[in-house]
């Protein structure tokens, strides 16, 4: 399958998932446009059908191995008669994303502990601190007793960065000051949440980039550390991903899985054009649950994943 | 899944040296690795397809065609051309003819924007000059607090105000940095989406207020397919002058770079290589080049390797090879020539390969001086022949050279192991082989 007639794309106006959220459905976007016309144009050639179903998928960062097995199974259906050219090919792929995708749906389970702790992870600048005070926000205002725990503190001003959350929210929060051992500060803010009673810990780590030996090592003995606090602890270990990331976010779900044993995912930044498609290679590959997805600034735009949803707008 | 771009490439052109003769179809069917190829490596799907139109019409040409060697030519083509669409030869930071020079940085939320403006500061107090560090990111907690502690941390002032309006702020540390003479003025401004109607026309105005030599757009190296959006958005609203790529000491292959240089025509002028505020270097498109395709910095490496060793150096090792009459003089003579190439690390990781899994392999440069002071401290008969080198000579040898027995074992071991792996490339191709990098590195 080469492509030769792919013109550049000219980014949409609306985000990705603004759409989703203002239930918009006809729009520019690319997949939307490829689509469009591998309906208008029944009679047209597979091959340039498949093609155009290419491009799309690609530039939404499905990658292009992902995509080429899909799309060969899509011909290989059409071939059989079991999809059709036409308003079928959309239902086909949309169906056949959301059924990759629903083996990531899950919550977290939430109340299995007393706290229960979640340890996050992610590269740099991938949005763990946002997650944190977002996800501590929402839970505050359920009513549940948070407390945030400062273990980033490499990057300058990452402490209070979080604090700044902490007070927004009014969570319990513990901190060292800059530089200090971040399993020294995760292990007393364990220890904290059991004395005062907490639901949950929000454990913050440094950004590393997944290639880093060193760095992983120091996250791996941070995460022993907090099972020595409180046994069976961390219950959860959120990696986030950033949505505009390329094919690198497949390596570090890998690189993390592997080497700390990742639970869940969040996916950030879903509010630019970006739509995050490499999700789709990493559930496949990891059956990791994806936990969240960040669609805005807001506190709400945190939301619970739906793989449904997610796929259905893919396509809108 | 990232199958190195060279064994997919090196199976492709076999396939064609085989044939003899190259047809358009073969060149095409080599260009559809390459494309896959650079579209895992996250480059753009429209950057892709103007990239292999490129190569397509040089690589059916004549030149190539005829060539001996097609396989290594159309590399070298595939190579260029990624070079040439990089932004060729490297490119500086404008300086303002009256100071102050005011750089503006701009990007997402993440890209590493005021890290950057730490690593900027730092570097511009290193050359001489006196920065000031502006905070314009009011939106994110803490983010003047970030930028104020890397200020102080580097000795570098940080621009004081109580205004909360990044215009003003801008605008108003402009004028300080004028009257209180500061010759660098960095702006760090807040990350947003380039759809950000608002945000993006905030960023207008303090162009328009501090008048900024330039405007660099701080990219995360990770970033996939939506390169082109963002740095089209930020373009077209701010035509920036230039690009930041953030997080290059990752593994991304950092396809972003070709795709961002595509859709603004904009030169990447710098690269942030770590956390610490020392990493941040020149853009160089060839590695970059080498990068994308992972193929590991090949055509230096061919460039390298025949400066070094001469030819007549290259024929008479592959003879010596050939009549299995290697020796240890011939092992410290190989030792010294790579030592001149460069350090072994930069060497191994120019070959494909090798690059990606050396990733957390160090090696360690004393341990080669160790072996060159071994065998300097052997008799000329010793070197000749190793096996006449007893348990009374190894003691003498270790002492002579300040190592332990134990390292003299290592030492002999290794050159067994050489001379064993030499025994298979006594064929006459092997000087040519060398000097053309195809294999045959003996360490």
């Amino acid at each position: 399958m080469i492509i030769q007639t792919v013109e550049e794309i000219t980014p949409p106006k609306k985000g990705f998932f603004s759409r989703l959220r203002e239930g918009l459905s006809k729009t520019s976007a690319t997949i939307a446009t490829g689509l469009h016309n591998t309906l208008l144009c029944t009679s047209q050639d597979l091959d340039v059908v498949l093609e155009e179903l290419e491009t799309s998928l690609i530039q939404a960062d499905i990658g292009v191995n992902t995509v080429h097995s899909m799309l060969e199974d899509l011909r290989v259906d059409i071939q059989k008669g079991k999809a059709k050219i036409g308003p079928d090919v959309k239902n086909y792929l949309k169906n056949k994303i959301a059924e990759i995708l629903s083996s990531g749906a899950g919550a977290m389970p939430m109340g299995s502990a007393a706290p229960f702790v979640i340890m996050v992870i992610g590269v740099n600048g991938s949005g763990k601190t946002t997650t944190i005070g977002k996800l501590a926000a929402q839970w505050s205002k359920e009513g549940k007793k948070v407390l945030l725990a400062a273990g980033d503190t490499f990057r300058a001003a990452a402490i209070e960065q979080l604090e700044i959350w902490s007070e927004r929210s009014g969570t319990e929060f513990v901190k060292h000051s800059s530089g200090a051992d971040p399993s020294a500060v995760i292990y007393d803010a364990i220890q904290a949440a059991q004395s005062r009673k907490c639901d949950v810990v929000l454990a913050d780590t440094a950004g590393r980039l997944q290639n880093n030996p060193n760095l992983l090592e120091e996250l791996k003995k941070v995460k022993r550390v907090m099972g020595k606090a409180f046994q069976g602890a961390p219950h959860e270990v959120l990696l986030v991903l950033d949505s505009t990331n390329g094919q690198n976010a497949i390596s570090q779900a890998k690189r993390f899985t592997r080497e700390i044993g990742v639970t869940g995912l969040v996916v950030t930044k879903l509010d630019g054009t970006a739509k995050g498609g490499t999700i789709v290679q990493i559930i496949q590959e990891l059956n990791l649950p994806v936990r969240y997805i960040g669609i805005g600034e807001k506190t709400e735009d945190l939301r619970e994943f739906n793989p449904v949803e997610y796929a259905e707008a893919l396509f809108a | 899944m990232f199958e190195s771009l060279s064994e997919k490439l090196e199976a492709g052109f076999k396939k064609l040296r085989a044939r003899g003769k190259l047809s358009e179809s073969d060149v095409k069917e080599a260009l559809r690795e390459v494309r896959i190829a650079l579209l895992e490596a996250d480059v753009s799907y429209g950057a892709v397809k103007a990239f292999i139109g490129n190569i397509q019409e040089k690589a059916v040409g004549e030149s190539v065609l005829n060539s001996l060697t097609p396989g290594h030519q159309v590399i070298k083509i595939v190579h260029d051309e990624l070079v040439e669409l990089l932004g060729g030869a490297q490119s500086k930071l404008t300086v303002a003819s009256s100071p102050p020079t005011i750089i503006m940085l701009v990007g997402l939320q993440g890209s590493g924007k005021t890290t950057t403006a730490g690593k900027l500061a730092r570097q511009f107090k290193k050359e001489g000059t006196l920065p000031l560090l502006v905070p314009a990111d009011v939106q994110r907690p803490a983010a003047i607090h970030q930028l104020k502690t890397l200020g102080k941390e580097l000795g570098i002032d940080c621009f004081e105000t109580g205004s909360m309006d990044p215009v003003e702020i801008c605008r108003s540390a402009v004028e300080t940095a004028r009257n209180s003479g500061y010759n660098r003025v960095i702006l760090d401004t807040a990350g947003r989406l380039h759809i950000d109607d608002s945000l993006m026309e905030e960023l207008k105005k303090i162009k328009g207020a501090a008048r900024p030599h330039e405007i660099l757009f701080v990219a995360d190296a990770m970033i996939g397919q939506e390169a082109v959006n963002v740095g089209k958005g930020f373009n077209d609203a701010l035509d920036i002058s230039g690009v930041i790529l953030t997080k290059m000491d990752g593994d991304a292959r950092g396809g972003a770079a070709l795709s961002i240089r595509h859709i603004t025509g904009k030169p990447i002028k710098l690269i942030g290589t770590g956390e610490k505020l020392d990493k941040l270097e020149p853009f160089h498109p060839d590695r970059m080049a080498g990068r994308i395709l992972n193929k590991g910095d090949v055509m230096s490496l061919i460039e390298k390797a025949q400066e070094t060793i001469s030819q007549e150096d290259a024929r008479n090792l592959a003879d010596k090879i050939h009549k299995n009459s290697f020796d240890l003089e011939d092992f410290l003579a190989q030792f010294r020539q790579m030592k001149k190439m460069g350090s072994m690390q930069s060497i191994l990781k120019m070959i494909p390969g090798i690059g990606s899994k050396l990733k957390d392999v160090k090696v360690d440069e004393k341990e080669l001086g160790k072996t060159e002071a071994i065998i300097c401290s052997m008799t000329q008969k010793e070197r000749r022949k190793h096996t006449i080198i007893d348990s009374s000579r190894r003691k003498r040898i270790a002492k002579g050279s300040g190592t332990h027995v134990a390292d003299v074992n290592r030492l002999l071991r290794q050159f067994e192991q050489t001379k064993k792996m030499m025994k298979q490339f006594s064929d006459p191709g092997f000087a040519r082989r060398l000097t053309q990098g195809k294999g045959g590195f003996p360490f």
